[in-house]
């Protein structure tokens, strides 16, 4: 009777990675911030299950926006 | 003549390098096109919010004003089945509270073939619908004598649910242990193992025993297969997206609910903050009234960025504000006054409230520079 859910597939979820090391660094530089200062996202996230992501990892975001068409948005990943 | 697009791909949104692209005259010259950009970008860098701007003064003014014209009622649905949606100012109050269940959860369930084309829609429909004992069942009774609890079945609503009397008592012992269950014709009759039980607690049992979950999805209370686009789609009045989403036959990936805590357990903070948007858009526009949705993106990530969905509430968003004077000016002033010297906290005024309070400058717009002076060591 069930049927495998493939999470990310879902309309309502944007499309999310992990950055590496070097990206991660660029982007701090970037905005010029500090992780803390970025905003949050569960480890236990439903939507990042895939990616088997640890503390202190970014992710990156690509929302679809209606002003932008594509917006991109990262946050940490945080212990509970 | 890509690689001077992607020069500016960090520089512009997407949107706008397409629009360009597809409006370019075809074979243009490269420094033709590189001035393009340029002025594109200089227009964009111009219209871009200006630091100090208070974003979130002016959201909150542009989303309270068309609030306070709209409807306080709640909108029932004229003719079938009796299904409300709360709409209107208080369905918008619920959302920006982040409150865990709406006052009226609901579900758009969308269809894999052949039930989207409308193939069996109604008894698909009907297998959703949560069945209870005490809806298939005509009376609880308790003997007294014997300390049992009589559950006489009712056939035709049993028939319906292609049930029977030994299946309904199979669930019923699955459900619930701790009884010795007999069955005859319509009637189920339940003892308690445990000896000497008090009257009371057999009537808690039989309380109990009214809600074991006979059939269909938990929580989906009401079901309405409607056409919208050429297939149908199934409403329901209650929610249960964890569920849904796993049977087969429903289109996971389409099917939402109107529970925002909801949406993120079960998919994410970023499909919650997407379904508040959509929510609190939808709720404004059918309305009539005409707000930038940018005003109310805004409002979606304060309420998302700690990773789990936070009210714009004494107990949500204010409760992380850095400075006790600004928790103060919300709601409870006295209590966060009290706590804040019981534990001797240091506010830095380095946001506006605290510094309104003080009669200081605000750190909005040409507040925000800021003298910094170099001492020098002698």
């Amino acid at each position: 009777m069930k049927t495998k859910f493939k999470v990310d597939k879902h309309i309502l979820i944007p499309k999310h990675s992990k950055l590496s090391d070097s990206q991660k660094e660029k982007l701090l530089e970037k905005y010029n911030i500090s992780m803390n200062e970025l905003p949050r996202i569960l480890k236990t996230d439903a939507a990042i299950s895939s990616l088997e992501p640890k503390p202190n990892d970014i992710i990156k975001i690509a929302r679809k926006s209606p002003t932008a068409g594509e917006a991109f948005f990262y946050r940490v990943v945080v212990d509970v | 003549m890509d690689n001077i697009f992607a020069e500016y791909e960090d520089k512009l949104p997407v949107k706008i390098i397409e629009d360009i692209k597809n409006n370019i005259p075809k074979g243009i010259a490269q420094n033709k096109l590189r001035k393009i950009l340029e002025l594109v970008l200089e227009e964009y860098e111009n219209a871009k919010v200006h630091p100090g701007e208070a974003v979130g003064l002016v959201s909150a003014e542009s989303i309270g004003e068309p609030g306070t014209q709209m409807t306080l009622n709640t909108f029932h649905f004229a003719g079938v089945a009796e299904m409300n949606v709360t709409l209107g100012l208080p369905r918008i109050i619920e959302i920006l509270d982040g409150r865990e269940t709406p006052d009226t959860p609901a579900m758009e369930i969308y269809l894999k073939a052949p039930y989207s084309g409308g193939k069996d829609i109604r008894e698909f429909a009907l297998s959703l619908k949560e069945t209870k004992l005490s809806n298939i069942a005509d009376e609880f009774s308790i003997s007294l004598i014997n300390s049992e609890i009589e559950i006489k079945l009712n056939k035709e609503k049993m028939k319906a649910h292609s049930l029977t009397t030994p299946k309904v008592a199979a669930i019923i012992a699955k459900q619930i242990k701790g009884l010795n269950i007999r069955e005859s014709e319509e009637l189920i009759i339940l003892k308690s193992r445990a000896k000497e039980e008090s009257l009371n607690e057999i009537y808690k049992a039989k309380e109990k025993i009214k809600d074991v979950h006979i059939k269909g999805v938990k929580g989906i209370s009401q079901v309405l297969p409607i056409k919208r686009n050429d297939e149908y789609v199934i409403i329901t009045s209650g929610s249960n997206l964890a569920d849904v989403i796993q049977l087969e036959g429903v289109d996971p990936y389409r099917t939402t609910t109107n529970n925002i805590i909801e949406v993120q357990q079960v998919l994410g903070i970023e499909a919650a903050r997407q379904l508040i948007i959509n929510e609190v858009f939808k709720v404004i526009e059918n309305q009539g009234f005409n707000v930038d949705i940018r005003h109310i993106m805004l409002v979606a990530d304060t309420m998302c960025v700690s990773g789990k969905v936070k009210g714009i509430t004494r107990y949500g968003v204010v409760s992380e504000k850095a400075s006790a004077l600004a928790r103060a000016s919300f709601e409870t002033p006295i209590k966060h006054i009290i706590n804040a010297a019981l534990i001797g906290e240091i506010d830095q005024l380095e946001s506006v409230v605290e510094n309104v309070m003080l009669n200081q400058a605000v750190p909005i717009g040409t507040g925000i520079p800021q003298l910094i002076a170099n001492f020098k060591k002698k």
